[in-house]
């Protein structure tokens, strides 16, 4: 007994170290969302491409839809952008949401990269933004038909990620509709 | 060594440069020290560990611009925790609620506080134990024999 007792710290050290492995693999820049199974939240903004339109919540239904937050001065959105352009291609539908951004600059982006959007919403202030818990562009929200939002990701969606994160929740909520 | 004083000279004024200090304007003084209590206990979502405080990042300064606002509208110090937390998480607050997925972080403390005390009451009793023992009871007989055994050997 006074024998085994000895090794209790060697087995501590065990067992810490193996619940800190298990950190070490975690991405400490992933936050746990809090809107996933939410509601979109609602708003009232302009449409990016007008000055004068205004767009909600009701303009986002209907089928299963990618919000993605982008904005100019975002360096990844560049390199996500391609990737956007391919999704709008297949059939997805996409729509921006520009975020914190000058109108001019966005427009010109769309018209030199191409504009995967179905339309975008011009949230100028990050109003929306905050509703939505968004703290670093490019975020993309997975929505069903009634505005619900099933996954979230925070980053670049390239091939990888589409097809890890969210092909299969996407064809199963098209499936459902 | 002497090469190394400019860094060392820019990393301090870098540090000092850290601290955001902007001015806010309230319409009732009282929201002003309950701006500074929240914004020291909320933590940026986009930096590892600063509060909304200390950080220079954009969504920190659209977040303090938040607190003030919803401060204005009159929500409580608790809504407004509550408000961040719906939308960024309970990463966002530094003293998080307790619950299923918490209950570990608030109870490390006591766990590590009653295992310290268990091993802090083993060694006392160990020594007493072996002092009692130690002390009194000295065969000098035996000893001396097993002195001299150890020199005819030696």
């Amino acid at each position: 007994m006074g024998r085994l007792t000895l090794f209790l710290p060697v087995v501590f050290f065990i067992g810490l170290t193996i619940i800190l492995l298990f950190g070490l693999d975690k991405n400490p820049t992933d936050l746990p969302s809090a809107l996933v199974g939410e509601p979109f939240p609602e708003f009232d903004l302009f449409y990016l491409k007008s000055e004068q339109d205004k767009v909600d919540r009701s303009e986002l239904l209907g089928e299963a839809t990618l919000v993605n937050v982008w904005a100019t001065w975002c360096y990844a959105c560049r390199i996500e952008h391609a990737m956007l352009n391919q999704l709008s291609e297949q059939g997805v539908r996409v729509v921006g949401l520009n975020y914190k951004d000058k109108r001019q600059d966005a427009l010109q982006w769309l018209q030199q990269r191409g504009d995967p959007y179905e339309f975008s919403v011009f949230d100028v202030d990050g109003l929306l933004g905050i509703d939505l818990g968004v703290y670093g562009a490019p975020e993309t929200f997975l929505l069903d038909a009634e505005g619900v939002i099933h996954h979230r990701r925070v980053g670049v969606i390239d091939e990888r990620v589409w097809a890890a994160e969210f092909a299969q929740v996407y064809q199963q909520l098209r499936a459902d509709k | 060594m002497r090469s190394l004083l400019p860094i060392v000279l820019i990393l301090i004024s870098a540090g000092l440069n850290a601290a955001v200090s902007d001015v806010v304007e309230f319409s009732d003084p009282s929201y002003s020290e309950r701006y500074h209590t929240l914004i020291t206990q909320l933590r940026c979502p986009k930096c590892q560990n600063q509060n909304l405080a200390d950080s220079d990042a954009p969504i920190s300064r659209d977040l303090r611009l938040q607190v003030q606002r919803l401060l204005e509208e009159g929500l409580s110090n608790e809504e407004i925790r509550q408000y961040l937390a719906d939308r960024y998480s309970a990463f966002i607050l530094y003293q998080p609620e307790v619950n299923s997925t918490t209950y570990m972080l608030w109870s490390s403390p006591l766990l590590v506080l009653f295992v310290g005390l268990f091993v802090v009451m083993r060694l006392t009793k160990g020594a007493s134990v072996r002092d009692r023992l130690d002390t009194p009871v000295v065969d000098q007989k035996r000893l001396k024999s097993l002195l001299d055994n150890g020199d005819s050997q030696g």
